[in-house]
């Protein structure tokens, strides 16, 4: 439709971009196998060897799992609240109702370091101490946002009819939920649950206020960029992280058919 | 039913969590010191610079006291300071040593974030050089708040195949020569070396002690490190960067310590450095933490890195000089001639040339009154400087 | 959909019957269940969110005795006075260049990602379009400081660039450890959260809009102009308030990537934080990005850029 030389035109900025998004983590890949320690260009030779000493670095491990722990957590957190509002918003009129979303939004759209230092402030003032807690209601702060687009989205695109049909067919509301509602934002919640995870897991900047001696996999990634003696390690972790991610990524496509950020649906 | 069990399970240990004080063990102000050290606690959770529980002689200690050390290695004091702050301060009920160097004790101490130590529990504090039994850095009005670990002068590094001839003080990196090929350390307290700098060149300024700096001597230091400026390539936040700048030929020349030399000859870089006499430099002190939750293994490790043979390895892994003397043979036992090269066997007077960090303050020692200015009036000046 | 018609109203066993009143309960008294649904997110985000907002904004407004480094619970306008001085501009630079940066990163990834995202939207076969979808989404999955730190190898001395440009016959960029060095980098990192929302947009255009637009005559660019690119507006100001307000906060690439002259209100933030124990005078200087989003936001919302969220 467009002219032909548009087209073209569309066609090399599109590889351009591609490229431009896509060397840099070809450039980590190949130097998770680079011989020598130093980042230079080319790499002098390949092994393997930084594989087997990632696999075996006990801190690699215990920041992995803390991230997949904080993941889970914060994202099932998410999951609730996220969805109860959704429901709220999408069900009720009420006083209040436009600035909920603006609310909601606000972790994610302030920039990180206010959410974190309003946070860490809270936190020492209430006298909390800081461990996993902290860190996971700090990610679930800015993750509830991701569901409650999602779930409000679908919501959205589906007719009321369907819930008033079901009541009149004498189901109550645990029915209605189980067998109407239920399908139909079951892939909404999985897609929300996916990037609300992938939010928390590569969050560092609020877990730089939140987080005390825990080290999340993004935390260990920043104290090693800064001291700089393992650096091949984290451009296997980095490698692995990418690899492993991909098929999540996948799916998440699957169960999409618009897009915007916070909401694959 | 058993899904929601789950989830009042969760809340319950959300509201837990939200509601539980601080769970470290608060002790007093220090009034009470111990007079021995207990059963240790099987935990010993360090604020590092990294190397400083080098597993080479870590290993044993945590095999002879059942001690397990958790590592948190800090890139610069700042950070240091800020980890030792975080969750409520005194380390948070987390920490229970921190190696702080002289920038940093100060604020520690002033900040109620460590406790005062009984150095009588560690054997070999009295063996140590006089200039550290009590530094002013982490001693305050008689009161130990942490033993002396290891000490390094600020050095001059060059890449010895671009700068040529070798540069012979530190006037070179406030001269035109090298501009855009030179580093410094981005830390306020940075300031100091441009002030002692200052006090050899200038003395119109009356400069007594660079970290003791009145209004106008701040001022005239500031605007030397404003000059300084458009000469550097970038400042250094952590040794690793000036490492990969000096590696990768970003950099020429900078100031930096032994540590990066040591590294960057390690990786055959043609590099070397030179100490400039007057100069500043650092020492290190093992401080402990206000709510210090493993005190016992605390006391241990302090007793333990001080021995003449853990200070030798320390020194040599990090490439600084120990402050127990008797660490000496063990040095030239590692490394033939290591203790001459890292000046262990200077006299005293050598001490008084190399000027220690410590966290200026608003008494000045060398003239009655409050006008010197103080660490956060420096920090600001450095923001001025570098923002 | 299987619904459950077995039982009327009224029938089955008690605990069913309790449902079904409850259920109506409920429904008849919908405010009932909006309290229900809304109150524990609400709750939980008043208290922790909004709360540590609220209490940041009120420290602001106290100062810090600078040797112990306790709280003073004064009222005074101090720690603004410092901020927007115009006799030492320090503050004022360092916002002024923290600002600058984000909106230049902004423009840069909506120049990027609009043709890009067209290409997608509109022209890819769906296949193609899968593909592209995924090469845009997994960067953002991968570490962000593995992405900055990857900038950092190319970048400096020896790195992937000045090697290509040496096989190319030019001379070193030297663009490492500089303010270009931040805005490509930022721009590099936050590019997805552009392109997805602009993507988002276009794809939502109904075809007949641009075949009508040409059927009165107009011409590709006109097109463009009065049809696409207000329709596309709202996918860009979503992905703007990513680009810009990701950028605003941001510490860690100044730290990494930055030279002499890039210190960001985040740094400082940090900084005063951590190290001076100085949250008042933080907390200050953050109400700076804090308005400046605040009339980002509602600038966004009038232009209907949450619906492209």
């Amino acid at each position: 439709m467009e002219a032909r030389a548009t087209r073209v035109g569309l066609w090399i900025w599109t590889a351009f971009v591609i490229a431009f998004l896509w060397v840099p983590l070809v450039l980590i890949g190949v130097y998770a196998f680079n011989k020598s320690n130093v980042q230079s260009w080319p790499i002098p030779g390949w092994t393997t060897h930084w594989f087997s000493v990632a696999w075996h670095d006990p801190d690699v491990r215990d920041s992995l799992w803390l991230s997949v722990k904080v993941g889970l957590i914060a994202t099932t957190i998410a999951l609730t609240l996220g969805s109860m509002a959704a429901f709220a918003i999408h069900r009720f009129r009420f006083f209040g109702r436009e600035s909920v979303s603006f609310l909601l939004v606000l972790p994610i759209a302030l920039p990180g370091i206010i959410t974190g230092m309003a946070l860490n402030s809270f936190y020492v003032f209430a006298g909390i101490s800081f461990s996993i807690w902290t860190i996971v209601i700090g990610h679930a702060t800015f993750c509830v946002v991701v569901v409650y687009n999602n779930v409000l989205a679908r919501l959205r695109r589906t007719a009321p009819s369907l819930y008033e049909a079901s009541m009149d067919l004498g189901a109550d509301g645990w029915q209605t939920f189980r067998y109407v509602t239920w399908p139909v934002i079951s892939t909404a919640l999985i897609s929300g649950a996916l990037l609300a995870f992938a939010l928390s897991f590569d969050e560092v900047i609020v877990t730089t206020f939140t987080a005390g001696a825990q080290t999340t996999l993004p935390i260990f990634i920043l104290d090693n960029l800064r001291q700089g003696q393992q650096l091949p390690v984290i451009n296997v972790v980095a490698l692995v992280v990418i690899v492993l991610t991909t098929i999540p990524v996948a799916i998440a496509q699957r169960l999409t058919r618009e897009t915007g950020i916070l909401r694959t649906e | 039913m058993k899904r929601i069990r789950k989830i009042h399970v969760l809340v319950l240990a959300l509201v837990a969590a939200l509601l539980v004080p601080a769970a470290g063990v608060s002790r007093g102000n220090g009034t009470s010191l111990p007079t021995k050290i207990g059963k240790g606690e099987g935990s010993l959770n360090l604020i590092e610079w990294s190397a400083y529980s080098d597993p080479s002689f870590a290993n044993k200690f945590e095999k002879q006291t059942g001690c397990t050390i958790h590592r948190k290695d800090a890139g610069s004091s700042n950070e240091m300071v800020a980890l030792m702050r975080a969750g409520g301060g005194g380390g948070g009920g987390q920490y229970d040593l921190v190696s702080a160097s002289g920038d940093a004790s100060l604020r520690l101490i002033y900040g109620g974030d460590v406790q005062p130590v009984n150095v009588n529990l560690i054997p070999s504090w009295k063996d140590f050089l006089p200039a550290f039994k009590s530094p002013a850095h982490n001693t305050v009005k008689g009161v130990h708040y942490g033993v002396s670990v290891q000490w390094g002068p600020n050095t001059l590094i060059y890449n010895t195949q671009k700068v040529k001839p070798a540069p012979t003080g530190w006037g070179d990196i406030y001269s035109g020569k090298y501009k855009g090929k030179l580093t410094v350390p981005n830390n306020p307290i940075q300031i100091a070396d441009a002030a002692l700098y200052l006090e050899q060149t200038k003395p119109s300024l009356g400069i007594k002690d660079p970290y003791e700096l009145t209004k106008s001597q701040l001022d005239a230091t500031v605007s030397l490190l404003k000059q300084q400026k458009p000469l550097l390539k970038r400042y250094w936040n952590y040794a690793t960067d000036e490492i990969t700048s000096f590696k990768n030929g970003d950099v020429w020349m900078g100031a930096g310590w032994p540590y990066q030399t040591l590294q960057l000859q390690g990786a055959k870089a043609p590099i070397k450095e030179i100490v400039p006499l007057p100069t500043t430099g650092w020492a290190d002190t093992w401080m402990l933490a206000k709510k210090a939750p493993h005190p016992n293994c605390a006391y241990m490790w302090m007793k333990y890195v001080t021995t003449p043979q853990v200070e030798a390895k320390q020194a040599l892994v990090f490439g600084e000089t120990p402050v127990n003397p008797k660490a000496c043979p063990y040095m030239n036992k590692i490394e033939a001639g290591s203790c001459a090269k890292y000046h262990l066997n200077e006299p005293a007077s050598y001490y008084s040339k190399i000027k220690f960090w410590k966290t200026p303050v608003a008494q000045c020692g060398w003239q009655p009154g409050n006008d010197c200015m103080d660490y956060s009036a420096w920090q600001r000046a450095w923001t001025e400087i570098t923002g | 959909m299987t619904v459950d018609v077995q039982a009327p109203p009224g029938a089955g066993p008690p605990i069913r019957r309790a449902r079904l009143r409850f259920g109506a309960a409920v429904w008849r008294r919908p405010w009932l269940k909006a309290i229900g649904l809304l109150g524990p997110p609400t709750v939980a985000f008043c208290v922790v969110y909004l709360g540590a907002l609220a209490a940041l904004l009120v420290s602001s407004f106290w100062t810090v005795n600078s040797f112990t480094g306790e709280l003073v619970h004064q009222w005074t306008l101090d720690n603004y006075r410092i901020i927007f001085s115009l006799s030492d501009p320090t503050y004022l630079r360092i916002a002024g260049r923290t600002i600058g940066i984000a909106a230049a990163v902004t423009i840069t990834d909506a120049l990027l990602a609009f043709p890009l995202a067209y290409f997608m939207a509109r022209v890819a076969t769906p296949r193609l379009r899968g593909l592209l979808f995924i090469m845009v989404v997994l960067p953002l999955w991968s570490s962000y400081l593995v992405r900055i730190y990857a900038w950092q190898t190319i970048l400096s001395g020896g790195g992937a660039l000045d090697w290509s440009l040496g096989k190319i016959g030019l001379p070193a960029a030297n663009i490492a450890y500089s303010n270009w060095a931040m805005w490509l980098v930022f721009s590099y990192v936050w590019l997805p959260f552009m392109v997805l929302p602009v993507y988002g947009a276009l794809e939502r255009i109904p075809h007949s809009y641009i075949e009508a637009s040409r059927d009165l005559g107009a011409r590709g660019s006109r097109t463009l102009r009065s049809v696409i690119l207000p329709l596309a507006l709202p996918g860009i100001v979503a992905g703007s308030i990513f680009t810009f307000s990701l950028t605003l906060g941001d510490f860690i690439t100044p730290l990494l990537i930055g030279g002499t002259n890039s210190t960001f209100i985040g740094n400082v933030v940090y900084e005063n934080i951590g190290i001076n124990a100085n949250v008042p005078f933080a907390a200050a200087l953050a109400t700076i990005p804090v308005a400046v989003m605040g009339v980002y936001l509602v600038i966004a919302r009038r232009l209907g850029a949450f619906d492209a969220l």
